[in-house]
Parts: structure tokens; sequence; C-alpha cells
């Protein structure tokens, strides 16, 4: 009996100890963390989209107003005796707040939203429509994530790959003319990209009269798919590129800065003095050792595509998820902002939880959990 | 102290950090002027006030100097006064209780346009019988127009274009092409010369006076020009210059300090404080910081000072919390730390006297390198519509525009205006920053 203990617990030993296990392990609790992290961040956003039941006080008032004046505009009503009518209207409004919600106190809706969050059932909007006039809150995303996933995908993918591309061949020049020029550049990117559209805007639509001042295709559309899409690029143009210009500077300035220190180090030196080709250095001394932060980096930026550019979606009229979230914020509609933060929370934590283990996969030094 | 002379003797050297200083101090002098100059009770009213305080200005009205870059010269508007010895008043006694008041005025006009309107303001004192007066209109070329006569009360206004009788006496659909045109010319021109407006004004009792106010609408004013509510500009362009530069302040200030004490504290006493700040960290990372500040601006409160509170709270637990707590994890091993504890000084002696000091030099770039963004991020607010409702600033002015489709209508003096003051703001203070954190952070000055 107590040698098959001995052997028992001597195996869990040697299974504890093994790399799966701590794998394993390390999995478990950061699914966890991260999943707390989630729920704390969630809620914080369902709580603020309630101001403390501020909003309820304003949707309960905004019912009472148009239930009021849709009662005085109902010829019908004018007959019933004040009594009757009364009791009519306060009927009325109170299956108004049932279908909103708000009959249920503050602390029951919050965690009923945020258990319905979680699971991913956005349920529907309450004043919010999407375009083909379902009120489901999924619907209502999807339809606007084209819009954003083409005009942020297109201008932060660019950003980067031309960013990288420039910082790299910056950083064998260091000190030149044009490594002078993107330095003296670099605080241009303290100016927004709105602030960047404006002016834009004033250039090549208000004077030169050569492209739109905002929206995303022609009213009314093409009919021809060829002309549809032309259409669309000619919109897009000033949007993705007041959001390219405005990061492309310091974005530039902080990789080349960024590859200047790495290509500094000893191995580096060293392949040099070998007489290695320039592209063999890059790729195999400079890329290599610097590919975790590029992946890092390059994460980040596509769950950022998420979130659109709410002012710059604005002021250009672009139909996307970041001017739909501010139509939401502006119509108090709460599962439209809690669906939109919930699946960046996601997107975030995923993310994050994947980066470790690919960090271990292209860093030989970086163990997982170790 | 050396070392801040030594630092202070690099930053001359760099020509964007002089720019930078330069611009930033230009803004502050702006700023002292303003507050001194225009009280803030006195901006205040004025912003929110309507026609009562802007009557004189024609709306839409691009600045005066527009005239120095365009060939066709636009009128500029005037105001003048009787009351305050602007416009010639002479009063007569021919005898009994009636009184004779005559106004005039001339008035050079060397534009190559018509103005938009004029009006004339009258105000009289009389117990029961109404003044009359009678108005003519002399032009360079001696023609005079009578151009109406009639009984004011009290406060009486006149305007010229409204005046369906002046309108066919003329025999043109506008007055002023009627009153200022060149009648040589085939196409309506005006007629450059000294014009002269005369008001004959009768009273019939013995204290019975007139007063009246010439208010000329040209298609320029001023130094900033006008907006859609007759608003001078120069007045939010004058008054946004404190209110961003305080914003950017306090904002980056309370950032950085909270900060810097939070990530001390934390790094200080390690375990479960560390954790939690960290963890806290980690929520703030998922929360859409944009959308609760859009969320507080519209349920909770606009004013300037709520969302700069909000803003700070949001600010604070970042990723810089996680850099200032590297370097704190390195100074809590060194020497004179170890000295510190050995000599028995107190957990907050330690954070306040010797750690959090040994980090204002690297603090510095970053503090002056953040303020645009604060800066910046009060105009973005103010253009989705959720600006400040009582306080004039720059972006409130491009969301008026923004609202009232300037761009599309050609003001583009509106954006530019208010655009141009926030770019230098952002830049003046980004260029400062940049040289600043090479040179304190020497690892950057060799790259």
């Amino acid at each position: 009996m107590e040698s098959t203990g001995q052997v028992q617990v001597s195996l869990f030993k040697r299974f504890t100890n093994t790399t799966f296990f701590r794998v394993l392990r390390y999995t478990i609790l950061r699914l966890i963390t991260l999943f707390i992290t989630v729920v704390i961040g969630v809620f914080l956003t369902i709580l603020i989209a309630n101001m403390g039941g501020y909003v309820d006080q304003i949707m309960k008032n905004d019912i009472r107003e148009r239930v009021i004046m849709q009662m005085a505009a109902d010829p019908r009503s004018h007959n019933l005796s004040p009594d009757v009518r009364k009791k009519l209207i306060e009927e009325r409004i109170s299956l108004e707040e049932k279908r909103m919600g708000l009959d249920q106190p503050l602390v029951v809706r919050s965690a009923n939203y945020l258990r319905n969050a979680l699971t991913l059932q956005l349920g529907r909007a309450i004043n919010m429509t999407s375009d083909s006039g379902s009120k489901t809150v999924r619907l209502i995303l999807l339809e606007r994530l084209p819009a954003t996933i083409l005009l942020m995908g297109t201008s932060e993918l660019s950003l980067f790959f031309i960013s990288i591309f420039i910082a790299l061949s910056l950083s064998r020049k260091y000190g030149s003319f044009w490594d002078k020029v993107i330095i003296a550049l670099s605080p241009t990117s303290s100016v927004p990209p709105w602030f960047y559209g404006i002016f834009f805007i004033l250039i090549f639509a208000a004077i030169l009269k050569i492209l739109p001042f905002g929206g995303m295709v022609d009213v009314p559309p093409p009919e021809n798919t060829l002309d549809y899409v032309l259409s669309v690029l000619k919109h897009m143009i000033l949007p993705a590129s007041s959001l390219i210009i405005s990061s492309l500077f310091l974005s530039i300035y902080n990789w080349r800065t960024f590859f200047l220190i790495y290509s500094s180090e000893d191995y580096v030196e060293m392949a040099k003095a070998k007489g290695l080709p320039q592209k063999d250095i890059e790729r195999r001394y400079i890329l290599r050792p610097t590919l975790p932060t590029i992946i890092t980096n390059f994460a980040l930026m596509l769950i950022g595509i998420w979130t659109g550019a709410i002012i710059t979606e604005t002021v250009f009229l672009w139909p996307g998820l970041g001017r739909t979230l501010y139509r939401a914020i502006g119509l108090f509609d709460t599962p439209v902002i809690v669906g939109s933060t919930i699946i960046y929370a996601y997107l975030l934590a995923i993310t994050v939880f994947l980066l470790d283990f690919v960090y271990a996969l292209v860093d030989p030094r970086v163990k997982v959990g170790g | 102290m050396n070392t801040i002379k030594s630092s202070f003797k690099q930053i001359l050297q760099y020509p964007s950090a002089m720019i930078g200083v330069f611009v930033i101090l230009i803004l502050v002098g702006i700023a002292i002027y303003t507050m001194i100059t225009i009280p803030y009770e006195e901006a205040i009213r004025k912003w929110r006030g309507g026609e009562e305080v802007w009557y004189q200005n024609p709306r839409y009205a691009p600045p005066a100097w527009y005239n120095l870059f365009s060939k066709k010269k636009q009128p500029i508007s005037f105001a003048v006064s009787s009351a305050n010895g602007q416009m010639q008043k002479v009063v007569n006694h021919p005898g009994g209780d009636v009184s004779t008041i005559d106004i005039t005025y001339s008035f050079d006009y060397s534009y190559d346009d018509f103005p938009q309107e004029l009006i004339l303001y009258f105000k009289s004192s009389y117990a029961e019988k109404q003044p009359f007066v009678s108005i003519q209109w002399i032009t360079p070329d001696q023609r005079t127009f009578k151009v109406a006569n009639f009984s004011i009360s009290r406060q009486t206004t006149y305007r010229f274009t409204q005046d369906e009788k002046l309108i066919r006496k003329l025999k043109v659909e506008n007055p002023m092409v009627g009153l200022f045109s060149d009648p040589t010319q085939p196409t309506p021109t005006p007629l450059k010369g000294t014009y002269q407006l005369i008001i004959n004004g009768a009273a019939f009792e013995e204290n019975a006076d007139l007063d009246a106010e010439f208010v000329f609408h040209g298609k320029l004013y001023g130094l900033a020009g006008t907006d859609n509510k007759r608003r001078d500009l120069v007045l939010p362009l004058l008054w946004g210059t404190p209110v961003a530069l305080a914003f950017g302040l306090l904002a980056s200030i309370g950032t950085l300090v909270l900060t810097m004490i939070f990530a001390a504290v934390g790094t200080w006493y390690g375990g479960w404080v560390d954790a939690l700040i960290q963890r806290i960290t980690e929520v703030n990372l998922v929360l859409p910081f944009l959308s609760i500040l859009i969320m507080v601006g519209t349920f909770y409160s606009r004013s300037i000072w709520v969302i700069l509170g909000v803003t700070i709270l949001l600010s604070i637990f970042t990723g810089s919390i996680k850099s200032y707590r590297a370097i704190f994890l390195q100074v809590k091993e060194s020497g004179y730390i170890e000295a510190a504890r050995a000599y028995g000084a107190s957990n907050a002696r330690i954070i306040f006297n010797y750690l959090i000091p040994r980090m204002i030099p690297l603090l510095i770039p970053g503090l002056v390198s953040s303020i645009p963004s604060f800066v910046f991020l009060e105009a973005s607010l103010a253009i989705l519509g959720l600006g400040d409702p009582v306080l004039p600033t720059w972006g409130k002015i491009i969301n008026d525009a923004d609202v009232d489709g300037a761009l599309y209508k050609g003001y583009y003096y509106w954006v530019l205006e208010p655009a141009v003051l926030l770019m230098m703001t952002g830049l003046g203070f980004a260029m400062l920053g940049y040289a600043l954190d090479r040179v304190f952070n020497p690892r950057l000055r060799e790259l």
C-alpha cells in the first residue's frame, strides 16, 4: 500500500514537472485572470452606460412624454373621461417600460446585461435599427463591420507595412537627410486624424472639388459593380489618408529607433564583419529578434480596427462601427454600446492570450509559463 | 541644479525646441492678455449672448484682412452712434417746445462690392408726442435720395433692405444696389467716394431727445470675422487659448503625477498592492476610453472640468504605469534607498522623497509631449458636439462651423482660424517634448 502511494506521489511529481503540465497550468491560470479582467471591464462599461440609474430616468421621462403626446394626438382619446385616459396612459407607460426592461431594478438589469454579454447574446437594441430594419444588435454591428474593416483595415495595414519598410531602410542610413526629415516631422503625429481630415476636406473637396466631402458611395449608388467599387475607393481616399498621415511619421520614427537599437548589437556587427549581404543581415539579424514586438504591434493594431475611428468616421460621415457607437451613445442604446465593448474585450483577451504562445514559437528564449 | 543648467544648454541646441518654446511663450502671452482684458464673466456673457450683444456685426463675415489678398475689395463693417459723438449731432430750438435734431455722418466708400445691410437704431425720450425723422442719403456724385420718413417710438429699428417703399422708389430689388451703384455703369458697380447720411429729426416736447446708431453690415468684419450668430470670432479664439492650455497642462500633470505615485507605491510595497494595480491596469485596457468619455459627456455632464477629471482617471492606469514600474524596480534596489531604509526612513518618506524625485527628469519630456494629445482631446469631444456648453473653446468653433457646413459653403476662415491655433499649440508642445526627450534620454540622443 505504502509503496503504491509513493509511486503515485512520484508519478504526480514527475507529471507536474513536465512541460505539458506547466503549459496547462499556465494556460488555465491565464485564461481565468483574463476572463475576470473582461468581466470587470464589461461590468464597469455597463455601469457607466447607465450612469448609475441616471440614464434610466432620462429614458423613463422620454417614454412618459412620448406616450402622453401619442394620446393627445389620438382623436379617439378625446372622448374618454380624464380618469380613464390617465389609467390608459399609465398602462401604456408601464408596457413600454417593460418592453425596454425598465421595470426591473438596475442591479438585476446590469447583471442580466453582463450575463448576456459574456455569452455573446447581444440581444436587441432599444432605439436603433439596422438599415435592413432589424433591431438585433448583432445585425446592426455586422452591417457596419465591412465599412470599418475596409477603411481601418486599409489604412492600418498600409500604415504598418509602410512605416516598417521605411524604418528599416532609414535605420541603415542613420543620420542621413531623410532620417533628419522624419525626426523633424515626427511631432506632426500629435495631431489627430480627424484634424488632418478637416484640412483634406478643405483642400480636396471644398477648394479643388476633386474628391467628395464624405460618405461611402455616390448617391444614388452606381448600378455597375465596377463603378460602385471605384466610387467607394474615391470616397475612401481622404479618410484613409488622414488616418495614415496622422500616425505615419511617429510610427516610422519609433520603428527606426527600435531597429537602430537592435542593429547596434554585437552579433549584428559580427554579421557585418563577416561580410554578409545587407538583406540577410536585415532579415536574420535585425528582423528575427524583433519579431515578437512586431507581432504584438500587429495583433494590437488588428483588434484596434474593431473600435473603428469614432471621430474620423463622424467627420467623413463614413458608415462604420465608430459612428454607430457614437450614435448608440446619443440614443442611450446600452445593448449596442455593451455589444461593441464585449466584442473588443474578448478580442483583446484572446489576442493577449495567444501572444504568449506566439512568443514562444518565434523566440526560442521565451518559455510558456516559464 | 547643474544638471538642469546643462540640460537647458543642450535644449538650446535644438532649433525645433526653440521654435516650440517660442510658440508656447506666444500662447501663454495670449492667454494672460486675454484673462486680463476680457474677464471670464464678460466673455461668457458675450459668447452666450444673441442679437442683443452682436447686432452690430454681419453674419458669416470673413476677417477684414481678406482685402489684402484679393483684388476685389469687400466692404468692411462698422457701427457708429450719435450718443457717443461718433455721428455729428446738432440740436436747435426754433421756438416753443419744438426742437430739431440733425444727425449727419459721412464715410468713405472705396470698395468693389455692395454691403449686406444698413440699419438705423433710434432711441428717443419723450412723454406723449413721438418725435419724427426723415432720412436722406447723398451719394458722392451729389444725388440725394429721400430714404424714408416716419415717427419713432422709444426704440425703433429701421432696416434699409426691408423697406418696401424704398425698394419701389429705387426700382431695384436690393436697395443696397440702388443706393451705392454708379448710374453711369451698365452693370451694378459701386460708386466710390464719400457718402453722407443725414437724419433730420423733430421733437415736439420740451425735454424730448433722440439718438441714432448707424450699423453698416459690410461683407468683412474685424480681425477674425464672425460666425452664424454674428459673434466676433476674436473672443472665442482668444479665450480658447487659456482653456486649451489649462486643460492640456492640468490633464497631463494630473495624469503623470498620479501615475507615478501609483507606480511608486505599487513597487515599494509589492505584494497584493502591486498585483491590484497591475490588475486595474489590465481592466482599464479593456475599457473603451473615448466611448466612456462620450458617454459621460452625453449622459452626465459636458462641463470641461468633469471631462478633465474622467480623462485623468482613465489615463492613470495605462501602459506607462508598467514602464514606470520597471524603472522603480531598478531604483528600489539602489544603495541610497537601502541607506534610507537603514536609518529607518518611513515608507512615505522613501516614496515621496527618494523614489519619485529620481523619476522627475524622465518625466518632463513625457509631460510636455502628452499635452497636445489632451488639447486635441478637448477639441475632439467638441467636434462630436460634447464641448463645454458654457466656455468658448477652439473645438467649439470648429464644431459650430462643421454643423453649419462652413467648408461646404465656403466660409474657410471659420474653420481655419481655430484649426491653425490648435495646430500651433499641438506642434509647439510636441516639438519641445521631442527635443527634451532626446536631452533627457541619452540613449535616444546617441541614435
